[in-house]
């Protein structure tokens, strides 16, 4: 698995690039994931020249596992424009494994309007899905067994590790 | 988190900014095109209420309403204990109904905290007033108000006016503003209405409102309930206002940037003149907003998570 975060920023951002050519969108709503989505979120929005503002999801209170875990206590507001009806988002992430998150994201996503489409950038695509959900712009896919985990830090600089747990 | 919330006495500071971080989220929550989130989806919640209330009833409908749980509203006693059925019996035939929440109000201090020891495993009580005991949620959506407008706790000035020796409000306030880091807190009241000792809650005590309000960030004013007027406490509503309403006159004497807060609901030229409440500087109408926030933090914290 490419681990280089400039080539893979910059892939993304071409993917994202064609993408946007292809169904004629020049000011889209980039829309990151806390905390690790935002910072992609927030390269591909410069790289592509967006004057818009981004939008920042925080899926606290969406998630699947709330009664098991509890409420994240360092939950924050989301910050997104009070109404994204007939927008195209693309929706960021750094890591994409089971897809909870994104399907978490997705439902918040509709409480604020009716997008015209909403599609998936993910820096990394780890495997490991456990709900049919695809991204549409990739920086790299690879098969990570269940006890490696990928993880960007950052934001300053931004880097990739992989961690093994037991 | 915890299990129940049923004062502010025994909280940490962290509990306390946990509550209010959340509560800033939930805010967010009521100006979108969905004001709902599917956090308590499946869950039911009982507005279990054996004394009168507007105001705190419909916001903790409204907050779990927001997180999509079932609210079933009991009104006790216009019901089951006028045939002579115990809380306990009460509480039973509720609970058989598989719910996951109580939110009591009743007029004897305690009374939330017994129910609490007498729940089924797994049901969360919250204290929506007891006595004069405490109104934790009152005072943590008084918090969550104050530091939205000024920003931290520390090295604020508080005023507390009015009927302090029944205010289950104001020992709830006290209680988070102390843990909070504030350190200037004022009671002002006429000597019947202050209760002995209150200084050992750690604060100032007047009998003078020109004394007590002067460099005021806060002005918390309380309901002054008629039925006290009966009991010799007190002269009349009109001298009452005399020596311990709110005019724009006594208001000056405050901070220039004061805020006026009242927990409701509102007795006109008995504690506070119009002018004032409906004034730039009140923020009444803002705290019953912010109740419902403030109501969904508690709520989701309470319920989240295997107990």
């Amino acid at each position: 698995m490419n681990t280089d975060i400039d080539s893979l920023l910059t892939s993304l951002a071409d993917q994202t690039r064609t993408y946007l050519d292809s169904i004629g969108e020049k000011s889209p709503l980039i829309v990151g994931i806390r905390t690790g989505g935002i910072w992609v979120a927030e390269y591909l929005h410069r790289s592509l020249n967006l004057s818009n503002t981004i939008g920042i999801l925080d899926i606290s209170f969406y998630r699947d596992d709330f009664s098991r875990l509890g409420l994240n206590p360092q939950v924050r507001p989301s910050q997104l424009p009070l109404d994204i009806t007939d927008q195209n988002i693309i929706l960021v992430d750094d890591i994409l494994h089971t897809g909870r998150t994104v399907r978490a994201a997705m439902n918040e996503l509709f409480d604020y309007g009716r997008p015209a489409s909403v599609s998936l950038a993910v820096l990394i695509d780890r495997g490991g899905r456990e709900l049919p959900i695809s991204a549409q712009m990739v920086g790299d896919v690879g098969e990570l067994p269940t006890h490696q985990h990928v993880k960007l830090t950052g934001p300053e600089p931004l880097a990739l590790e992989i961690i093994t747990t037991d | 988190m915890m299990q129940h919330f049923l004062t502010t006495e025994s909280l940490s500071l962290d509990q306390l900014t946990t509550i209010l971080n959340t509560a800033d989220s939930f805010y967010k929550v009521d100006g979108r095109h969905v004001k709902k989130v599917p956090l308590l989806r499946g869950k039911t919640i009982v507005n279990l209420f054996f004394e009168a209330s507007t105001r705190t009833r419909t916001t903790f409908e409204l907050a779990a309403k927001r997180l999509s749980a079932d609210v079933l509203n009991i009104n006790v006693s216009a019901s089951a204990t006028v045939k002579g059925e115990s809380l306990l019996d009460t509480l039973r035939n509720i609970e058989a109904m598989d719910v996951d929440m109580f939110i009591i109000r009743h007029q004897d201090s305690g009374a939330a905290e017994f129910i609490s020891q007498h729940v089924a495993p797994g049901i969360s009580v919250i204290n929506a007033g007891d006595g004069r005991h405490a109104h934790p949620t009152q005072a943590m959506l008084d918090m969550f108000t104050i530091r939205r407008i000024k920003q931290n706790f520390s090295g604020l000035k508080v005023a507390i006016v009015g009927d302090l020796a029944h205010s289950r409000v104001a020992r709830s306030q006290i209680h988070a503003l102390r843990t909070l880091g504030t350190k200037d807190i004022r009671v002002i009241a006429p000597k019947t209405l202050l209760p002995s000792h209150v200084e050992t809650l750690g604060v100032r005590a007047f009998q003078n409102m020109e004394e007590g309000l002067s460099d005021a960030d806060i002005v918390i004013m309380l309901r002054l309930q008629k039925e006290r007027m009966q009991g010799a406490l007190l002269p009349s509503e009109h001298e009452y206002f005399n020596l311990f309403g709110l005019t724009p006159e006594r208001l000056s004497l405050a901070a220039k940037d004061a805020t006026v807060m009242h927990p409701g609901p509102i007795n006109r030229g008995v504690e506070i003149s119009s002018e004032v409440a409906d004034g730039a500087q009140s923020v009444i109408l803002e705290q019953v907003s912010n109740g419902i926030a403030v109501r969904m933090a508690i709520m989701s914290l309470l319920a989240g998570g295997e107990s």
